[in-house]
């Protein structure tokens, strides 16, 4: 078993609706699918984003297109018109989601 | 089959991106359309604020420069423009283009003014049901900037049926761009919800221009993209049976491929399953992609559900000020000095008493992924950056306060850490939002077509 980053065998954007975050997660390989369900779980996402007050992660599975959504409330501290942060809208979150570890075979 | 062409994804997209759209668009010698999406939820706010400046004002600032290069081919080859870039001052964006018209001897241009999408006036948002809102705000109506209904495809649909060449709306959904050109070529019903959800889609893929071509894409050496600085802009093809192919403009940079497309489609959607426009509800569940040619993704799978009764309203309303500073400590020692000068920032603001609420970031530590307490730059035990950049943010309900606090770390140029420099500082106004739903028959909606030669 091999701990990688999620980003040697996945890709993401990020985008927001206020204080909302939406990220996408692709593996690159439709096999990693299943070991992504498993691994990347709302949990571990919200964990990610727990230091900025992040309250709740839902994960949307879409097996036809090998992709996932996760929607991430109150991850941006108030989001584009509230929030302190050089990137209000969050688009640099996809990169925090991608350094996320899983194990591999 | 009927082309889709985008120019713009924003207000402040590459303003050279359309003319290799159109030149395909032309090209190919297909019935098309070319659509700009300029404006952003807050766009609007900013607009509004400045046609209170200037009455002639207030809509995208580049629409002169965007369209200059190809509004005559698009009038000789009988492919009308579609834009939301009359941001809050439509009218006037309209008399913007005739005049562009007049100088580039198409005279006969006719030019279709949206209107309706402006209810500031109209509908007393107390009465109406609160969707979502920025925490902080306390909404108050001597405070409204602007606010603006999410208006669909139908009155763009009119003015094409009208016979424009160039349609200039406000607030409309983006999505309906797209949709209103292919219901006017196709005459689909506006109840066709199976259709209507690939126009949607194809509304959704197209609407941040280049970010379906590769832009926001592209990470050097793991996602590369041919010719980043010429990314193309896409065009989408649509056949009459609802059949949607994604690709973009010819001889340009960029890509379009299943990776491009995936991060697109889901690209702030939230539940799959229902993404909801003024036109149609979108279902994205049962989608598969095929990549069909080069720079060519087909997508299938698409569903719709009936459109919406209510139709979404975004106020904004003027907010606090936004106090910012920064400077900059490089070479040995650097990690050290940054974080002694973050600590002193936050020792001052409180020590002049202050009204704000502050934030520090450690630009090359930690920032944009941080907390508002600093939370990943404090607790750093990584290798020491070359160079930091400190950033002071603050917010308040006082001008002064917010532009006295900034200047704290201008006069860290003499007061500051040994090597400390590269100072700026400003402040600037915030606009707070709030959507409401509304009921969409509130909403009326004008269309008015004139030629330029009768417009000044």
């Amino acid at each position: 078993m091999l701990e990688i980053k999620l980003y040697d065998i996945a890709h993401s954007r990020a985008g927001d609706k206020g204080n909302r975050s939406n990220l996408s997660l692709i593996p690159y390989d439709p096999a990693h699918y299943a070991l992504l369900a498993e691994q990347v779980t709302e949990e571990r996402v919200l964990a990610l984003f727990a230091h900025r007050g992040a309250t709740s992660c839902t994960r949307y599975d879409l097996p036809l297109l090998h992709a996932f959504n996760f929607i991430v409330d109150d991850a941006l501290e108030g989001g584009v018109n509230g929030s302190l942060n050089l990137d209000g809208h969050g688009k640099t979150a996809s990169s925090r989601l991608l350094s996320l570890t899983v194990t591999v075979p | 089959m009927f082309l889709v062409g985008n120019g713009a994804g924003f207000s402040g997209d590459r303003v050279d991106a359309p003319i290799a759209v159109v030149r395909t668009l032309i090209g190919r010698g297909l019935p098309a359309a070319l659509f700009f999406e300029t404006l952003g939820e807050r766009t609007v706010a900013l607009a509004q604020l400045e046609r209170r400046r200037d009455p002639e004002l207030g809509f995208e600032p580049m629409l002169e420069r965007l369209l200059e290069p190809i509004l005559a081919d698009c009038f000789h080859h009988n492919i009308p423009i579609l834009g939301n870039f009359g941001a809050a001052n439509p009218a006037a964006a309209a008399r913007c283009i005739a005049a562009l018209a007049r100088r580039l001897g198409l005279p006969e241009l006719r030019i279709a003014t949206v209107t309706g999408d402006d209810v500031a006036a109209s509908i007393d948002l107390a009465t109406l049901a609160i969707h979502e809102a920025d925490s902080n705000l306390q909404a108050d109506a001597a405070k409204l900037v602007a606010a603006n209904a999410y208006i669909g495809a139908g009155p763009l649909v009119e003015a094409l049926r009208g016979g424009a060449h160039v349609v200039v709306a406000g607030r409309t959904s983006d999505p309906a761009l797209a949709i209103a050109p292919l219901i006017a070529h196709y005459g689909w019903a506006f109840d066709d919800w199976q259709k209507l959800a690939v126009g949607a889609t194809a509304g959704h893929l197209l609407e941040c221009g280049s970010q379906v071509c590769g832009g926001v894409f592209w990470d050097p050496g793991r996602k590369d993209i041919p010719d980043p600085a010429n990314i193309g802009f896409p065009i989408a093809e649509v056949g009459p049976d609802g059949s949607l192919i994604v690709t973009k403009a010819e001889d340009t940079g960029g890509l379009v491929d299943l990776r491009t497309v995936k991060e697109q489609l889901l690209y702030e959607l939230h539940d799959p399953a229902a993404y909801i426009t003024p036109d149609v509800v979108l279902d994205i569940t049962g989608c598969t992609l095929e990549q069909v040619g080069p720079d060519r993704v087909a997508l299938y799978g698409l569903a719709g559900k009936p459109a919406p009764e209510m139709l979404k309203v975004t106020a904004c309303f003027e907010g606090s000020w936004l106090g910012e500073g920064e400077v900059s400590v490089a070479g040995p020692n650097a990690l050290a000095r940054a974080r002694a000068t973050a600590d002193v920032l936050l020792q001052r603001l409180t020590m002049r008493g202050l009204r704000v609420r502050p934030r520090v970031d450690l630009i090359g530590v930690a920032s944009v992924h941080d907390s508002d307490d600093g939370a990943l730059w404090r607790s750093y035990a990584g290798p020491e950056p070359e160079e930091i950049r400190i950033r002071l943010a603050v917010e308040g309900e006082h001008r002064d306060d917010c532009d006295q606090a900034a200047r704290e770390v201008l006069a860290l140029l003499c007061c500051g850490t040994a090597g400390t420099g590269g100072a700026r500082w400003r402040v600037t106004p915030r606009i707070l939002t709030r959507s409401y739903l509304v009921p969409r028959e509130l909403v009326p909606t004008t269309v008015t077509i004139r030629a330029a030669r009768e417009m000044n």
